[in-house]
């Protein structure tokens, strides 16, 4: 840095406290800027509108047929719940060699979905209806033996994706020879009664909205 | 210069003159006593803001919607928990996350009052602050010749009937004649109680100021928290210009 | 193409200049940029209109983010940043009290050229190119009033719009194009959302731009208004000059700090300003079957607003209130005055001058209040102390008693 001027004989340069200052002041100045950057960061992140649209949703079981299946919206995503039959649930145990994570050790669960079922109750499956390779709808197959060719010679009933043929059985968990590598993913929930299921809610403070 | 003071003296003494007969003019007007009330009303208590909650969905969401503020996040500025926000303030049907909006069809205010009873969103706002909405409320009087029975000081010929007067009791205006603009008007003089309501004026004061703070609140929700975040970056800016200054006073000892 | 003379430095720095001027940029305009010692308060403004066109940009840009333009949906998109937007409360305070900062700040940038006369040769494209930014800026301002879509909003693009109607042949069918629609409406709406976006922000940075370099072609003047290069030192560098960067540098960055000091008061504390920066009839929704009483500009407008109002005649009252704004265009060349500086010249141009300021503050006084005779009369008054500043120029200047102006500059260290 040049300087104009001259200091006079007797008031030499302090170099020493200029560095000081100008680090000091520029020290300060940074602190500033981060925490003047903060709002504008924190705005991109979900609006109240956004939180108030995520809030828990209630689902009504009563009139969920055994077999069926209902798709609900939560936070944008699309939300399977199934009722499983007792052949359904029986059958899940039987086919652990063809699965990639049969006992869900790499996968997103709570941890009361971290068993055989997936669930918390047998009979009730809920997990969230995307795929885990890239994000499509997989399309519902239960029927054991459906004859569509990329399911393969011994289906017991589940999911196919249509995008790129990734198959999940009806705890959602992923077939071996499918693009995908994790099953589905299973949202915080939990049942208020035995006739209402709470998709959002499973009474842990991270569960909730 | 004294040449010119003196033009500008003759050009503005009528200007002046005119000036002091319409001050005179507003002086024969006695000063309406509303004026000096003041709701006085503090943001930050809390307790005032739950009262004017539980005060407005008691006796104004029959007609009137808050649309821009949710229940939730009432509850979260209020300090109300989720299930007391639920069971006292909700109405049926509704959720947490809901913007809190009235019953009141459109049509049916329109042809029960003339118009559709607005929005509160934002009236603090748009009358400059509280004290406007706190002298509306206690300014009612009895009109015969309205359709509701009653007037406004405020808001003249107000379609909106005096719903509290359960609680501040019924009062009567008295005018008093004056010469307002040089024509002989009547002017309001004071308020007197004809029938008492089941608050004490001291109680029903109270109660507006809640109501008034509440709905001072819902104007501007992020009122407190940018008061106090302001406190901060003021200290911060005065360490900091404090410290640019001795920088540049460091540097400039070069020039002469 | 490197002269035999020419060092290549080495690394990174000497392979981007190789490339990009960035270092005799930084020596042209900020280590080896001369500017004149005796710079006070007055020379402040100017970067801080900089630092605020940077704030009006990133705000601006972030609330592009949330604001939904259009007659349906624009009020409630303004609650949705207030209420529901992290932080969204605070962006918008920072711009609509940018916007009044902005003004304040280029109004005392635009005085200072009065009182020192920095718009006279050979500065005077440097004034133009400011004037011309002074009236985009009015265009941005007026505009962005609009988007909240409030019911003054609303009613100051009907009166403002409407003004083009005085215009004589072309005015009613001008109207109905500005507006594309038979009354200010959606339509209205949304290109001025896209001028105040994308046009009027490109033109502002273009303009700016190219006052900076007209700036750096002459250089600044100064408080005694004396050419500092017409004195220079053995090493070809102005004796009253200093190198802009670190002395103007490291001043200018505590006159930021004081100025956002005052800036963070009014956003954290007083956003709406009582009535001024934030109007009480915006924080409800647009009506066209409701006039607001009483209907004013925002401040910045209301000189030229009190002008119109004082003319009973509404095409005279439009011309009256251009020539008001395009007087500043003609200075440099209705200044006859030997001298530039006010610290120089005579009683008659600080008479002028002292009038001309009280009326403009008065004007803009009277702009923000109700119609009456007495302010009509007032307003008129002032207006003809505001224009005979500028038009009785060429005389009083010349006929100015001026002092002798200095050698050097005038600084106490």
């Amino acid at each position: 840095m040049s300087e104009a001027g001259s200091q006079t004989a007797d008031s030499p340069i302090d170099e020493s406290r200029r560095k000081f200052l100008t680090a000091a002041t520029s020290a300060t100045a940074a602190v500033g800027v981060v925490f003047a950057a903060a709002p504008f960061i924190e705005s991109w992140a979900p609006s109240e509108r956004a939180k108030a649209l995520g809030v828990p949703i209630s689902v009504p079981l009563a009139n969920l047929e055994p077999g069926q299946m209902l798709t609900y919206v939560w936070r944008l995503k699309p939300i399977y719940i199934i009722r499983r039959t007792a052949e359904m649930v029986a059958q899940l145990s039987a086919h652990d060699a063809q699965l990639k994570d049969p006992k869900s050790a790499d996968s997103d669960q709570p941890a009361y979905a971290q068993n055989e079922q997936r669930s918390r109750r047998p009979d009730i499956m809920v997990m969230i209806g995307i795929c885990t390779h890239l994000g499509c709808l997989p399309k519902a197959h239960f029927d054991v033996g459906d004859p569509t060719p990329s399911l393969g010679p011994t289906w017991p009933g589940g999911f196919l994706c249509p995008c790129h043929g990734s198959r999940f059985d009806l705890a959602g968990r992923v077939f071996d020879g499918s693009p995908a590598s994790v099953n589905l993913v299973i949202p915080p929930y939990s049942f208020p009664d035995d006739n209402t299921l709470l998709v959002g809610d499973d009474g842990t403070k991270k569960g909730a909205a | 210069m004294v040449k010119l003071a003196a033009i500008l003296a003759i050009l503005l003494v009528p200007s002046l003159s005119l000036a002091a007969e319409e001050a005179a003019a507003s002086e024969t007007a006695a000063p309406l006593d509303y004026q000096a009330w003041h709701a006085h009303n503090d943001v930050g208590n809390l307790s005032s803001l739950q009262r004017g909650a539980r005060n407005f969905m008691n006796y104004c969401i029959g007609c009137h919607s808050l649309k821009y503020l949710r229940y939730s996040r009432l509850g979260t500025d209020l300090k109300i928990p989720d299930k007391e926000v639920q069971e006292y303030l909700l109405g049926p049907g509704e959720t947490l996350g809901d913007y809190i909006t009235t019953s009141l069809k459109p049509a049916d205010g329109i042809a029960w009052f003339g118009k559709q009873p607005p929005d509160l969103s934002l009236i603090v706002r748009a009358r400059e602050g509280s004290d406007y909405v706190y002298r509306f409320l206690k300014s009612f009087y009895i009109d015969p010749t309205r359709p509701t029975r009653t007037n406004n000081l405020m808001l003249a010929n107000a379609a909106m009937p005096a719903v509290l007067s359960e609680l501040q009791g019924v009062q009567e205006a008295v005018f008093k004649d004056a010469i307002v603009d040089g024509v002989n008007t009547k002017v309001f003089d004071h308020f007197v109680l004809a029938t008492p309501g089941q608050m004490s004026p001291a109680e029903y004061d109270d109660f507006v100021r809640d109501t008034v703070n509440f709905l001072d609140y819902a104007s501007e929700p992020a009122q407190v928290s940018r008061t106090f975040i302001g406190k901060w970056v003021l200290l911060f800016m005065l360490a900091l210009t404090w410290m640019a200054w001795l920088l540049k006073k460091e540097y400039w000892k070069d020039v002469h | 193409m490197s002269t035999p003379n020419e060092v290549t430095k080495p690394g990174f720095w000497g392979w981007l200049n190789k490339r990009l001027p960035v270092d005799s940029f930084i020596k042209g305009s900020l280590t080896e940029y001369f500017a004149p010692k005796n710079f006070n308060v007055w020379y402040f403004f100017g970067s801080l209109a900089l630092l605020v066109l940077v704030m009006q940009l990133l705000s601006g840009i972030f609330l592009a983010m949330f604001y939904k333009p259009g007659a349906a949906t624009a009020f409630d998109s303004v609650e949705f940043i207030m209420r529901e937007v992290n932080y969204g409360w605070l962006i918008r305070y920072l711009h609509s009290t940018g916007a009044s900062a902005f003004f304040l700040v280029v109004y005392l940038h635009m005085f200072r050229a009065l009182l020192y006369g920095s718009y006279k040769a050979p500065r005077e494209l440097l004034w133009l190119f400011g004037m011309i930014i002074y009236l985009a800026l009015m265009a941005e301002g007026f505009m962005g009033y609009v988007l909240p879509w409030g019911n003054m909003s609303y009613w100051a693009a009907t009166v403002i719009i409407n003004l083009f109607s005085t215009i004589p042949v072309i005015g009613t069918g001008l109207v109905e194009w500005i507006r594309g629609d038979y009354g200010v409406a959606d339509a209205t709406l949304n290109r001025f959302f896209s001028l105040h976006v994308v046009a009027i922000p490109l033109i502002l940075l273009m303009l700016v731009a190219l006052h900076l370099i007209a700036l750096r072609e002459n250089g600044s003047n100064n408080p005694d208004g004396i050419e500092i290069k017409d004195k220079k030192g053995a090493d070809g560098h102005p004796l009253d000059g200093i190198p802009f960067h670190p002395y103007y540098t490291v001043k200018d960055i505590v006159g930021v700090c004081f100025f956002l000091t005052l800036f963070f008061i009014v956003v954290f504390f007083v956003p709406t300003m009582g009535k001024l920066f934030l109007e009480p009839a915006n924080f409800e929704p647009a009506d066209a079957l409701s006039t607001p009483n009483p209907i004013a500009p925002s401040w910045y407008f209301t000189p030229y607003y009190a002008i119109l109002r004082a003319v009973p005649n509404k095409g005279v009252g439009a011309l009256l209130l251009l020539v008001a704004v395009l007087s500043f265009f003609f200075l440099p060349w209705l200044d006859r005055s030997p001298v530039k500086s006010i610290r120089y010249r005579g009683w008659i141009f600080k008479t002028f001058l002292t009038i001309f300021t009280i009326s403009f503050l008065a004007l803009m006084w009277l702009g923000l209040q109700e119609v009456s005779t007495v302010y009509v009369w007032l307003a008129r008054i002032f207006a003809v102390g505001y224009f005979a500043f500028f038009w009785l120029m060429p005389w009083y200047s010349r006929w100015d008693p001026v002092k002798p102006v200095p050698e050097r500059v005038t600084y106490h260290g």
